[in-house]
């Protein structure tokens, strides 16, 4: 059970405080209901792009960085296709050193032309060194498009293509920030070794004075369901044909999401799940195999994802998912695989909640989908899902007209 | 009252904290195996690892360490694959193999809960794992395949060519694996590894987090009787060959947008009296995000997503590398500004302004990693692992709050001369 407490600044701000006694450590995370599908789409990449500049200066300080290191404190970022978060840990001691740094680059950026060209630079690099310069790098960017016809989910964070970086304009810079960087559309969550009380008065001090903004109301063109199976076949200079197919499935907070949750792990989760067993232990079709989601906040992809043992034909590679994937359609799975599967959640929550840092972060997500009290029900959703339930979602999600596919083959 | 925002709010100096390192309690097994405990946490999860001094040092054929580690989930006498993946993953446990250049570890994360339940099979692995010869072969056909990707991508070539040039390709910190290595693999060889390193092996256990009273109980029960202790750790030489070349240029992708740098040269381990003052000189340097190689290479040009410079954490000998992908037309500019900040260390003494920053970023870095069981653990085990005790802690905290810019400088002159590095890049 996470405890902690809630109020809201006049301006809209939104703050949580958990307070842990036991680490000498404060942590400031600051989550912007802001990510890349809230992206035009000929200037996609611009909410990561976004995230770095909010490094460059702000109105008042001229540095992020060193006055928090001189704090003892450090710091990172990480944007989403659903949010952009910012968290930063410190000597409890100097907490008002955060307060004072993150309240200033919410107040406003300086919009530096150097920071901007310099940032563009770097994210290219980044684009380069994740996607461009790796064998399969390119990989989601196919899916993405293939699964995704309306919904902005269809280009990745880094964005869809370097151009849209490079032509990012500081007027673009400029909007962004006042649209989406206001109180409003923020959550600021305070955790470790603090004082509510006190948190409240520094959240007031430095927060309060920043102009609310206007609520962001997020109007996103929903994916509509899918009718029949769409195939890509790509040829790249790769060691090893891979294959790669997804199925569309339920936003973050609905039922089936919980399930297909449990679905990856069943299929893909470990040593002793289906599809390794079956087709890289047993069958020894594929070298690597793994099953898995993102998460995403609006209705997401379950996939799965392997390279293929060399003189394994693609067909065969994929009908042997298929009969794997029939299995769990016809069969209902047996108690102790759902209990299985049900206990590595349990504890994956359990490692989790470990750092202070991890549960200021699971804290503002939770808010963002509505209530941080979710945090705490989580684990009862998983714990009430049936067999019958992993029976029904699999027969609804692995329909072959809901799926995409990928043949990635070596040239 | 207007808030004036231009003025820092007061910050209690963190070079000014007492740190104070949590206590690892100690005791032995019935067979003499010590296990260090560190009880501490608000979660009721627990880890321990099994620490054996079973790395590549100790192989007699390349990669022979680390497919006995790889293959130690793939079958015991009792048990296949299969059934001991199943077993850790029904009580939601984690149970990982890693193998390094002195020592192999096993290393479980659970729920305490469960903890009686899977130390058996733990125990079993020790004693009496099989080495199936289908598993092998599965696992050299996939490793094969995986290292074929991997020799596509410019830092894996990087990572290795470098530390072949610092130590040579023979010595254990300086060779690396070849598809020909996994074709050379037989089970036999596998067996006696594990027999020798493992089951009569010399073992370390590390655990920590919400400790359950009668741990010591259980865990001297089941691998108390095991045969672990009874021989002396092999003392083994491995005679270093570095390379008499320095600069080294490789186009492994004539189609690459970026290189990979490598830049290194040797350097002592952490008893030789510069190691601890040397880390404040190298997160000057490139050790953090505010360090002179990001905010000149990263934060003013451009040239790179990010660069970092550190001590290879080795027990014997040891290198200090910096390392960094950049955009391939930018590659020489970027070693040249590594050069360049290299000389500005040498010919400059360090402002007390950027010194101070360092040190409290660095002690409140220490403060943040003293903060749950498992990283305090993991520091144990470094300690432990490399010989030295508490009072190595105590020492380099010191070290961080009062090293000055001379003696920092002294140690750049030292050090940091291009002529000792190699260098490498590779496209």
């Amino acid at each position: 059970m996470i405890l902690y407490n809630r109020f809201t600044l006049d301006n809209g701000l939104t703050v949580l405080v958990h307070e842990d006694t036991a680490t000498p450590m404060a942590v400031v995370n600051v989550l912007y209901d802001v990510g890349a599908r809230d992206e035009h789409p000929d200037k996609t990449g611009f909410a990561h792009l976004f995230e770095h500049l909010m490094f460059g200066g702000s109105i008042n300080i001229p540095e992020y960085d060193e006055p928090l290191q001189r704090a003892g404190g450090d710091n990172n970022a990480y944007t989403t296709n659903d949010l952009t978060n910012y968290y930063c840990q410190l000597p409890a001691q100097n907490i008002e050193t955060a307060f004072w740094l993150e309240s200033d680059r919410m107040l406003s950026l300086a919009f530096s032309e150097k920071s901007l060209a310099v940032q563009r630079k770097v994210v290219c690099e980044e684009f380069k060194e994740h996607y461009l310069n790796k064998p399969y790098g390119d990989i989601w960017h196919k899916m993405r498009e293939l699964a995704y016809k309306v919904h902005p989910y269809k280009w990745m964070t880094i964005g869809r293509e370097l151009s849209h970086v490079e032509n990012a304009h500081i007027d673009d810079v400029k909007h962004f920030f006042f649209k989406h960087y206001r109180p409003v559309n923020a959550i600021l969550v305070v955790a470790g070794n603090v004082k509510t009380d006190n948190i409240k008065r520094l959240a007031e001090k430095w927060f309060g004075p920043i102009p609310s903004g206007e609520k962001y109301v997020r109007d996103l063109p929903q994916e509509p369901v899918q009718q029949e199976a769409r195939k890509l076949q790509v040829e790249a200079a790769v060691p090893l044909d891979a294959f790669i197919k997804t199925w569309h499935m339920d936003a973050r907070l609905e039922k089936g999401y919980y399930v297909a949750d449990l679905l990856t792990e069943i299929l893909g989760g470990g040593g002793s799940s289906r599809l390794y067993q079956a087709l890289v232990k047993e069958q020894k079709l594929f070298s690597n195999l793994d099953c898995y989601h993102f998460g995403t906040m609006d209705a997401g992809l379950l996939t799965i994802e392997g390279k293929l043992v060399k003189g394994t034909g693609m067909e065969q590679a994929e009908n042997a998912i298929t009969a794997e994937l029939e299995k769990i359609q016809q069969t209902p799975i047996g108690e102790a695989e759902l209990t299985k599967v049900k206990n590595r959640t349990e504890s994956v929550i359990a490692f989790e909640d470990m750092s202070v840092m991890s549960r200021a972060n699971s804290l503002a997500m939770y808010e963002l989908m509505g209530d941080a009290a979710l945090m705490n029900t989580e684990l009862n959703k998983y714990r009430h899902i049936t067999t019958e339930d992993v029976t029904q979602h699999s027969l609804q999600i692995f329909r072959e007209s809901n799926s995409n596919t990928i043949y990635y083959h070596a040239k | 009252m207007t808030l004036n925002r231009t003025i820092t709010p007061p910050i209690t100096d963190a070079v000014s904290f007492d740190l104070q390192l949590k206590k690892c309690n100690q005791y032995q097994l019935d067979n003499g195996v010590p296990v260090y405990s560190l009880d501490a946490g608000t979660q009721e999860v627990l880890l321990i690892e099994w620490v054996f001094y079973a790395g590549n040092w100790y192989e007699q054929k390349n990669i022979v360490a680390a497919t006995t580690n790889f293959m130690l989930k793939n079958g015991t006498a009792k048990r296949n694959a299969f059934s001991i993946n199943e077993h850790f993953e029904f009580y939601g446990a984690y149970l990982n193999r890693s193998c390094y250049n002195e020592t192999a570890t096993i290393t479980l994360h659970c729920l305490s809960k469960h903890i009686s339940e899977l130390l058996p099979v733990v125990a079993e692995i020790i004693a009496a794992s099989v080495f199936p010869e289908e598993e092998l072969n599965t696992y050299r056909r996939n490793q094969k395949q995986r290292l074929e990707v991997n020799l596509k991508k410019c830092d894996f070539i990087a990572n290795r060519l470098i530390d072949e040039y610092v130590y040579g390709i023979q010595h254990p910190y300086g060779k690396y694996t070849s598809t020909l290595d996994y074709d050379n693999l037989n089970r036999e060889e596998l067996v006696a590894f594990h027999r020798s390193f493992y089951t009569e092996g010399n073992c370390t256990i590390f655990t920590a987090g919400k400790i359950p009273a009668n741990l010591d109980k259980q865990l001297n029960e089941i691998f108390g009787k095991l045969p672990l202790q009874q021989k002396t750790i092999p003392v083994i030489e491995h005679p270093l060959h570095p390379s008499t070349e320095k600069k080294f240029s490789i186009i492994n992708d004539a189609e690459g947008v970026q290189g990979a740098i490598r830049m290194a040269r040797p350097f002592p381990n952490r008893h030789h009296p510069d190691y601890s003052k040397v880390q404040i000189l190298n997160n000057v340097f490139g050790g953090f995000f505010g360090s002179r190689l990001m905010s000149n290479i990263r934060e003013d040009k451009g040239y790179t997503y990010g660069i970092h410079s550190y001590i290879q954490n080795h027990i014997h000998d040891s290198a200090w590398m910096i390392s960094t992908e950049a955009g391939r037309e930018v590659c020489e500019a970027t070693i040249q500004e590594v050069y360049k900040e290299m000389q500005v260390l040498c010919n400059e003494p360090i402002e007390e302004d950027e010194l101070s920053l360092v040190r409290n970023y660095m002690i409140g870095s220490v403060l943040g990693e003293l903060d749950g069981p498992f990283q305090l653990i993991s520091r144990w085990k470094n300690y432990v692992l490399n010989g030295v005790d508490e009072n190595y802690f105590y020492n380099s905290v010191a070290q961080i709050k009062t090293t000055g810019a001379d003696e920092l400088q002294d140690l750049a002159k030292k050090y940091l001369n291009p002529d000792s590095f190699y260098e490498l890049v590779v496209i």
